[in-house]
């Protein structure tokens, strides 16, 4: 497991049943791309996160595929429909097999 | 066969002249290939979706891009300038209602960055945008 890896997500308390809220999510990661090479010239090896999902109660949200090209500490913002109260669950899948995982509690009302 | 310094400067130049000439076209097609390789070499149609870049970015290591396309079950993202054209694949689920979503990612250099969607009945949109980058974010 990659060092220092923290999940952050930002989700709305409360929503109406079918509303659509905007999820904001971040993880501090620092997306090695294997394109850099340290001060001996080596390259350093490429060590990302490759993968993200969301799914709320079982059912996908959102899947995302990740490429080097993605930024230091990988920001995502998307949006979701609350058909009823339930859990979010956020999935990052790192280079190294490692899965960090987040979840969130919404309630309707 | 009697090469002259001359005569070996001559092709010597000529080779390298070959070499730079023939290594333009497979910098540019590594972009188009990663991109058939989305779409299986089906036609993409102009337009259909929205992509938001900045049309100036200062800093190339965090460059704010969103797409959106109502109607896609998914939509890829490529910079056709990167060392690796692609830079993420967004699956949109049963529960994503605008098939939106925006990030941050890398550009090495100025360069157009396209997003092509696949809708839901099988066919393809592309649009692209033209990002000017100051400092490139491919560190080196």
């Amino acid at each position: 497991m990659a060092k220092g890896v923290k999940p952050r997500v930002k989700v709305p308390k409360k929503a109406e049943a079918g509303e659509t809220i905007t999820i904001k999510t971040l993880i501090s990661h620092k997306m090695e791309s294997g394109q850099r090479k340290d001060s001996d010239g080596k390259i350093i090896p490429r060590s990302i996160i490759n993968r993200f999902t969301a799914d709320f109660n079982g059912q996908n949200v959102i899947d995302v595929t990740l490429e080097p090209a993605i930024s230091t500490n990988p920001y995502l913002q998307f949006e979701a429909t609350v058909p009823e109260a339930g859990k979010f669950d956020f999935k990052w899948y790192d280079d190294d097999g490692s899965v960090y995982e987040e979840s969130k509690e919404i309630s309707i009302g | 066969m009697n090469l002259t310094r001359r005569k070996l400067l001559a092709v010597g130049a000529g080779t390298a002249a070959f070499a730079s000439f023939a290594a333009m076209p497979t910098f540019a097609s590594v972009a188009d290939d990663a991109m058939a390789e989305f779409t299986g070499g089906a036609a993409v149609q102009d337009g259909g979706l929205e992509l938001t870049a900045p049309e100036i970015a200062e800093n190339g290591n965090t460059v704010p891009v969103g797409v959106e396309a109502a109607g896609a079950v998914e939509i890829a993202v490529f910079a056709t300038g990167n060392p690796t054209p692609k830079v993420a694949t967004f699956k949109f689920g049963p529960l994503n209602p605008t098939q939106s979503a925006s990030t941050r990612m890398r550009l090495a250099k100025t360069q157009d960055v396209v997003a092509i969607a696949k809708m839901a009945d099988g066919t393809f949109r592309k649009t692209s945008s033209t990002v000017k980058v100051t400092i490139g974010g491919c560190g080196g």
